[in-house]
C-alpha cells in the first residue's frame, strides 16, 4: 500500500460482501417460495424478498465501487486521499440507512412505508428496483455526492490519468442519472420511459465506464503492461459502450407505449452491445499474454479475466439472445430476461468487485504480494463454485424461459396455458436453478473462508 | 487491429462517437415525450387512474407481477388483465377485482400466495381504473395472446 488513505476501501469491501451475502441468501428464499408458496407466507412475502435481494445488489456494487475507487485513486493520483475522514463517515452513514432501509422492508408493511411523511410529500416508491423510501433516495443522491467530491479533489489536485478520468466520468453520470429516480410522473408510459434512464443508463452506460476503468487498473497492477496500450483499449471499450449502448437503451422501449421506430432503432444499436464486452475479453488477455511481470497475486488476474468472459456471457451473449424486437416480443417478461438479468449483473458488476478486493484486500491486510499459495487455492475453488453456479443457475432459467414461451406465449389463446399453469409445468427446472444457487452460496462461504487460510510460516 | 490505432484516436473516436450518441438519443428523447401523450391516452387519465397507480406504486404490486412486461415474474401480467379478467368489459372487471382482492390469501396449499393488502373499496375501483386506462396504451399489439 502506498498511501495511508488506502485503507479506508477495507471496511467498504467487508460490508459489500457481507451485503453480498445478504442478497444470496434471500435470492435462495426467493427460489423456495418459487416452488413452496407457503415458504415464509405471509411473513415476508414475494414482493418483500426480491426488493431486498435486489436493493442489496444495488447497494453492495456501490460499497463494492467506492472501495475500489477509495483503493484507486490516491494510487492513480499519487497523493493521498482528499479527505480519508469524510470517506469514513460516508461509509458509516451509508451503512446505517442501508441497513435501516432494510429492516423498514422486513418488519414495516410496504404500504405504511409509503405513506412516510417523505413519500407522502414526494412519492417516488413502488418501481421496480428503485422501492426505496424518499428519505432513502435523498440519502443515497447525499452519499453518491460526497463520493464524488472526495475523488474530484484527489484528482485535481494530484496526478490525472485516463483511468481516473474515465471513473470519474462514470461516477458523474452514475450520479446524474439517478436523478431520475426522483421523477413519478402520473402517465405510466412517461414514469416508465423515464425509470429506465436510471436502469439502463446505470448498468449499461455509465458503470461499464467504471467497470472499465476498474479492470484497466488491476491489469495494469497485475501485469505491468505500459498506460499507453492499456490506456487506448479502455478508449475503445466505452467509445463502443456510449455508441451502442445509448440508443441501445431502446431495446427496452418496444412494448410499453413509446413509438414505433424504437423496434429498429433500439434491435439494431442494442444488437452492437455485446462489441463492448467482447473487447473486454480481448484486453483482459491480451495484457495477461503481453505482461511485463508475473504478480504473485494471480488469483486477482483471474477474476480480471472472469470479469471480462462472464460479463461478455451475461451481457453480450445473453442480452443478444432477446434483443431484437421480433424475438423480444415473445421473450418480454419471462424467465429468459431473469436469466439474462442475473448473469450479466454477476458478471460483470460482482466479478469486478471480487476482482479488486482479490487484488487489493491482500495489500490492505499487509500482504502485497497477494495471499499465500493455500488461500489462492482456495479462493480459486470458491471462483469456480461461483461461477459455475451462476452460468448453471442462468440455464435453468433459459430453459424454464423457453418452456415458458413455448407453453404460454407461441400458441393461438385456445391452445396456450394460462400463467400459473405454465409455472406450474416449469417447476422442475426451478428445483435445479434452486440448487445452483445453493452452489453460489457454498462457493461465497468457501471465498470467506479463504481469508482465514493460515500459511505455512516459511512463506510468510 | 489494436497496433494500427494509436492511443490518440481511440480517444477521439470515444469523445466523437460518444458526443453523437448522446445527440441522437438527447434527440429521439424529446421526439418520444412528444408522442407518449397520444400513444398513451393521456387526456383519459382522470382522477381515479391517478390514485390507482398510486395504489399499485404504494402496495408494491410490481413486486411479483409485470406489467406490459416490466416486473417480477411471480405472478401473471396485469397490463391486458382487464380483457383476460373482465372480458373487456368494465363493471365486470371491476367486480371481478374487487372480490379477488377480497379473497386474498387464497388457501391453497403451496400455490404462491398474494398477500391481503386491506384495500378501500374505492382504492380497489381506482386500481382497476388505472389497470383499464393501462389495457388501452399502444404498445404494439403485445403480448402475443391474452395469457399475457
Amino acid at each position: 500500500m502506498k498511501y495511508s488513505s488506502q485503507m479506508v476501501a477495507k471496511p467498504y469491501f467487508i460490508f459489500a460482501l457481507i451485503l453480498l451475502a445478504g442478497e444470496i441468501v434471500f435470492g435462495l428464499a426467493m427460489g423456495a417460495q418459487y416452488l413452496y408458496g407457503d415458504f415464509l407466507f405471509p411473513a415476508i412475502p414475494f414482493n418483500v424478498l426480491r426488493m431486498v435481494h435486489t436493493n442489496l445488489l444495488i447497494v453492495l456494487l456501490l460499497f463494492g465501487f467506492m472501495g475500489a475507487t477509495y483503493y484507486l485513486i490516491p494510487e492513480e493520483s499519487e497523493r493521498e486521499l482528499w479527505s480519508p475522514m469524510l470517506a469514513k463517515l460516508t461509509f458509516w452513514v451509508f451503512a446505517a440507512a442501508g441497513v435501516a432501509t432494510i429492516l423498514g422492508y422486513l418488519f414495516v408493511p410496504y404500504a405504511t412505508l409509503s405513506a412516510s411523511l417523505a413519500n407522502s410529500f414526494w412519492p417516488t416508491m413502488g418501481r421496480e428496483f428503485l422501492e426505496q423510501p424518499t428519505i432513502t433516495k435523498v440519502g443515497i443522491v447525499l452519499v453518491v455526492l460526497s463520493y464524488i467530491l472526495n475523488t474530484t479533489m484527489t484528482v485535481i489536485m494530484g496526478r490525472k490519468t485516463t483511468i481516473s478520468v474515465i471513473l470519474l466520468t462514470g461516477l458523474f453520470g452514475l450520479a446524474f442519472f439517478f436523478l431520475f429516480a426522483f421523477y413519478v410522473p402520473e402517465n405510466l408510459v412517461m414514469d416508465k420511459f423515464f425509470w429506465w434512464f436510471v436502469v439502463h443508463l446505470w448498468v449499461e452506460a455509465t458503470w461499464e465506464l467504471i467497470l472499465g476503468a476498474l479492470l484497466a487498473f488491476v491489469l495494469i497492477k497485475t501485469t505491468g503492461v505500459d498506460r499507453e496500450h492499456i490506456d487506448k483499449w479502455l478508449y475503445l471499450i466505452i467509445a463502443m459502450t456510449l455508441i451502442s449502448g445509448l440508443a441501445g437503451t431502446g431495446h427496452h422501449f418496444f412494448f410499453i407505449g413509446t413509438p414505433g421506430y424504437w423496434l429498429w432503432i433500439g434491435s439494431i444499436a442494442s444488437a452492437a452491445e455485446p462489441i463492448p464486452f467482447f473487447l473486454m475479453i480481448l484486453f483482459a488477455y491480451n495484457m495477461a499474454k503481453n505482461r511485463r511481470i508475473q504478480h504473485d497475486n494471480k488469483i486477482a488476474l483471474t477474476w480480471a479475466k472472469g470479469t471480462a468472459v462472464v460479463g461478455f456471457l451475461g451481457a453480450g451473449v445473453w442480452g443478444f439472445m432477446h434483443t431484437l424486437a421480433p424475438i423480444n416480443y415473445y421473450t418480454h417478461g419471462t424467465q429468459l430476461t431473469a436469466a439474462h438479468g442475473h448473469l450479466s449483473f454477476f458478471g460483470a458488476y460482482v466479478m469486478i468487485c471480487f476482482t479488486l478486493i482479490s487484488y487489493a484486500m491482500p495489500i490492505l491486510r499487509g500482504r502485497p504480494h497477494g495471499n499465500g499459495p493455500k488461500s489462492q487455492k482456495v479462493e480459486l475453488a470458491s471462483f469456480w463454485m461461483m461461477v459455475l453456479g451462476m452460468i448453471g443457475l442462468t440455464l435453468a432459467l433459459t430453459v424454464a424461459g423457453i418452456m415458458q414461451i413455448q407453453m404460454q406465449r407461441l400458441p393461438d389463446a385456445a391452445q396456450a396455458l394460462g400463467f400459473m399453469e405454465t409455472q406450474a409445468a416449469i417447476s422442475a427446472v426451478y428445483m435445479v436453478r434452486l440448487a445452483f444457487g445453493v452452489m453460489v452460496l457454498l462457493g461465497l462461504l468457501t471465498y470467506f473462508y479463504s481469508f482465514f487460510v493460515k500459511e505455512e510460516k516459511a512463506y510468510a | 487491429m489494436s497496433e494500427r490505432i494509436t492511443k490518440n484516436m481511440a480517444r477521439n473516436i470515444y469523445f466523437g462517437g460518444g458526443l453523437f450518441a448522446i445527440l441522437v438519443f438527447t434527440g429521439l428523447t424529446f421526439d418520444t415525450v412528444k408522442q407518449i401523450p397520444k400513444l398513451s391516452h393521456d387526456d383519459k387519465i382522470t382522477a381515479s387512474v391517478a390514485l390507482g397507480k398510486k395504489v399499485w406504486e404504494n402496495n408494491n404490486c410490481v413486486g411479483c407481477h409485470t406489467i406490459m412486461g416490466e416486473g417480477a415474474y411471480y405472478a401473471p401480467e396485469l397490463g391486458n388483465a382487464f380483457q383476460r379478467l373482465g372480458g373487456g368489459d368494465e363493471e365486470v372487471f371491476k367486480t371481478y377485482l374487487a372480490g379477488w382482492m377480497a379473497a386474498q390469501p387464497m388457501d391453497i396449499p403451496h400455490r404462491r400466495k398474494m398477500p391481503q393488502f386491506h384495500l378501500t373499496p374505492e382504492q380497489v375501483t381506482n386500481l382497476a381504473d388505472f389497470l383499464i386506462w393501462t389495457s388501452r396504451v399502444n404498445n404494439q399489439e403485445w403480448p402475443p395472446n391474452i395469457k399475457g
